[in-house]
């Protein structure tokens, strides 16, 4: 029996800020979950099953938040997973909700991710003081600034094209009314001119940290007949993991993302996505990223990605936009990042993008990463459904 | 074998917490000596109030005054309290129903001892002294002795949930008490470092060795025991400098942070790099370890004064 497939009927958000200190956690995530469920004209009966994600417990020090969230997302009586995969775990939320459709398990599911980093300390709920180890790391820039130094060598890119990025995804974000920081008067000058951080990685090349979260509902074929608005269709997803270091990890382009690409792109009859797929929602919270994933997700050549940033293929006009919503570089509450970016493919295939909408977007890929370059998860979402 | 190390780590931070509307209500209730419920549209009156219906789910905003006198459903003594806790003399977990609340509050009650608790009780609220929007504005329950009136459940009065400089957040201070170990493997590991000598571990399988070891490889699963020496020397494989001061760290900025393959070694470690200007540092630069006496890592790694290893020499392990 062939899987049921998969439609996005629901999209919400919240307007994603530093600090909302108007609401409690419980708050925050009701807000998106309304929106979604209004956006889909369903009501909290019409769900059969929650799936929540956040990253880990202690970045705001509730244990277990799903537990006492049940009754602000409609959950009580109803089954409630928790899914952790660290930065990735919007993405993989999104689809072991997905998953619970596909397989007939539950007709409508409510997925949702959150972070309210305002309430949290990430840097030093990652940094705990382990004994008999040598304290010596500043920070996720630190971890990753040397890596993107390593695709510089690889690649031979000029150092300017961190700098492209971030002005890009700065000025999509100005087009979207939910993204964190709109920075009316950016330039790319201000871009090259803020300070070196972890250098290569400069202040504006950098994520903020934002409180937010973000819902979808995803439902099978007869949901799918009923809703009011055009539905997204899943046409493939996958997960993959790998450790975080290990002899023989590539950091600038870990196996684990090929590999999940790759699987995507089988499922949904992709044979060249530069070719097949209209815009790309990537996980980048240093500006670099972009070109990094890009040669990881098979949109460009190793060593090829930075030329198509340079060359202005993944603006908003491009050939191929990348991050339309202004990206991760433009809101950053963790947990939800990558249910945003899973969101914002849905958006653009359902032509409900608003002034970040991408003309003919047909299929989008929406990709999240998490810990150390070691879970990823994505999926392809269509305007059609997926072929019988 | 020698002995497995092991370390006290305590994990400890003040979290903030926004309480919105229902909470921040309640919280500030307690300050003013004022016990707040909320009604659910079935009509029960929930204490501690939500601020979603279980049942039905929506959003509910109608507070309820509800009495600071209440009847235990259950309990269990607590022998010997622990830090932080409501009382430090032994007590009762108790969870009250207020008079005129439908669901119970979980708290301290203060009692001589178990035989002086039963469920069905009749207890009071102790307010604290000092009182700031918490629950601990509420010291503990007491038993309460009020048969003469008989005792009836109070009607809840609605309330507007309004005071005066309503409190909107809190602060949660959470810790957590481990005993860390870094395991056989890393304990060796650590031991040679204080002869000065880096001694990491060859996966039978794959031939690759990890310094530090983990005493197993994570690409084929399985045990790692062949001990290897490797270093003292080693490869600049990548770096960043770092140029923000980070709380908890005593290295003055800028530094260079680097990725370094000792020499044998199959994945790069972690270092400082100094004796040579931050600017300077590069991809390739041959360095060597510089200790401080009695420290258990090197303080920092400098160049050694050969010349770059060539790029494809040291590739595979950026």
């Amino acid at each position: 029996m062939s899987k049921e497939p998969v439609a996005v009927v629901g999209i919400g958000q919240t307007k994603h800020v530093a600090a909302r200190r108007d609401v409690s956690i419980a708050g925050l995530v009701r807000e998106a979950a309304g929106r979604a469920l209004d956006d889909a004209e369903l009501t909290w009966a019409d769900i059969d099953a929650v799936v929540i994600g956040k990253a880990p417990d202690f970045f705001e020090g509730v244990m277990m938040p799903e537990l006492y969230l049940a009754d602000a997302l409609g959950a009580v009586g109803k089954p409630m997973l928790r899914v952790h995969t660290a930065g990735s775990v919007g993405g993989s939320t999104a689809l072991v909700a997905a998953n619970l459709v596909a397989a007939r398990v539950h007709g409508t599911v409510l997925t949702l991710a959150f972070e309210k980093q305002s309430e949290s300390n990430a840097m030093w709920g990652l940094s705990l003081p382990i004994p008999f180890q040598q304290p010596l790391l500043a920070g996720a820039g630190g971890f990753f600034a040397p890596h993107v130094r390593a695709y510089m060598r690889r690649s031979g890119a000029p150092d300017t094209v961190g700098s492209l990025v971030a002005y890009k995804d700065r000025r999509n974000a100005l087009k979207n009314p939910y993204a964190h920081l709109h920075e009316h008067d950016i330039t790319l000058e201000k871009v090259q001119a803020s300070p070196m951080l972890w250098d290569p990685i400069r202040y504006s090349e950098t994520c903020p940290s934002s409180d937010g979260a973000c819902a979808m509902i995803l439902t099978d074929r007869a949901g799918a007949a009923r809703a009011p608005r055009p539905p997204a269709w899943m046409l493939g997803g996958a997960m993959r993991s790998e450790p975080t270091l290990f002899a023989g990890k590539d950091f600038v382009s870990p196996q684990a993302g090929k590999d999940c690409a790759a699987d995507v792109y089988r499922q949904a009859g992709i044979a060249d996505p530069r070719r097949d797929i209209d815009a790309v929602e990537m996980y980048v919270p240093f500006s670099w990223y972009e070109p990094m994933w890009l040669e990881n997700l098979g949109f460009a050549a190793e060593g090829e990605g930075w030329k198509l940033t340079e060359a202005g293929v993944t603006e908003l006009d491009g050939d191929l936009p990348v991050n339309m919503s202004g990206g991760v570089l433009s809101t950053n509450p963790i947990g939800a990042s990558g249910m945003i970016r899973f969101a914002e493919a849905a958006l653009q295939v359902r032509g409900q993008a608003g002034e970040h909408q991408v003309d003919r977007a047909r299929k989008v890929l929406g990709h999240a990463y998490g810990g150390g370059s070691q879970f990823f998860s994505m999926w392809l979402v269509g305007s059609e459904p997926p072929d019988a | 074998m020698p002995e497995v190390l092991k370390a006290p780590l305590v994990v400890e931070f003040p979290f903030t917490r926004s309480l919105g509307p229902v909470q921040g209500a309640f919280l500030t209730g307690l300050r003013e000596r004022v016990v707040l419920g909320v009604r659910t549209s079935d009509g029960r009156t929930l204490v501690p109030p939500v601020e979603y219906d279980p049942v039905t789910a929506e959003e509910i905003r109608d507070l309820v005054e509800v009495a600071p006198t209440g009847t235990v459903t259950t309990w269990a003594w607590n022998h010997a309290p622990r830090r932080d806790q409501p009382l430090d003399t032994p007590f009762a977990w108790a969870l009250v129903r207020l008079d005129g609340a439908d669901t119970a509050l979980l708290h301290a009650l203060d009692a001589p001892g178990p035989d002086a608790v039963h469920t069905g009780m009749r207890v009071r609220v102790r307010w604290a002294e000092e009182r700031v929007g918490a629950i601990t504005d509420i010291a503990c329950f007491e038993p309460y002795d009020d048969s003469p009136n008989g005792g009836g459940p109070a009607e809840p009065a609605h309330h507007t949930g309004e005071f005066e400089d309503p409190v909107t957040g809190i602060v949660a201070p959470a810790r957590l008490d481990y005993t860390y170990s870094p395991g056989r493997a890393q304990t060796a590991y650590i031991n040679a470092l204080a002869d000065r000598r880096n001694v990491g571990e060859r996966c039978p399988s794959c031939r690759k060795v990890y310094v530090p070891p983990r005493g197993a490889c994570p690409t084929c699963g399985v045990a790692t025991l062949e001990q290897v020496e490797v270093g003292p020397r080693g490869t600049v494989t990548t770096f960043c400098i770092v140029n923000i001061k980070a709380k908890n760290l005593d290295i003055e900025v800028p530094y260079v942070y680097a990725h370094i393959a000792l020499d044998g070694a199959d994945l790069a470690l972690h270092g400082r790099i100094g004796g040579i200007p931050y600017d300077q540092v590069r991809m390739g630069l041959r360095v060597e370890p510089v200790w401080t006496e009695g420290a258990r890592y090197p303080d920092h790694y400098r160049p050694t004064g050969e010349p770059d290893a060539d790029y494809d020499t040291y590739k595979e392990l950026v």
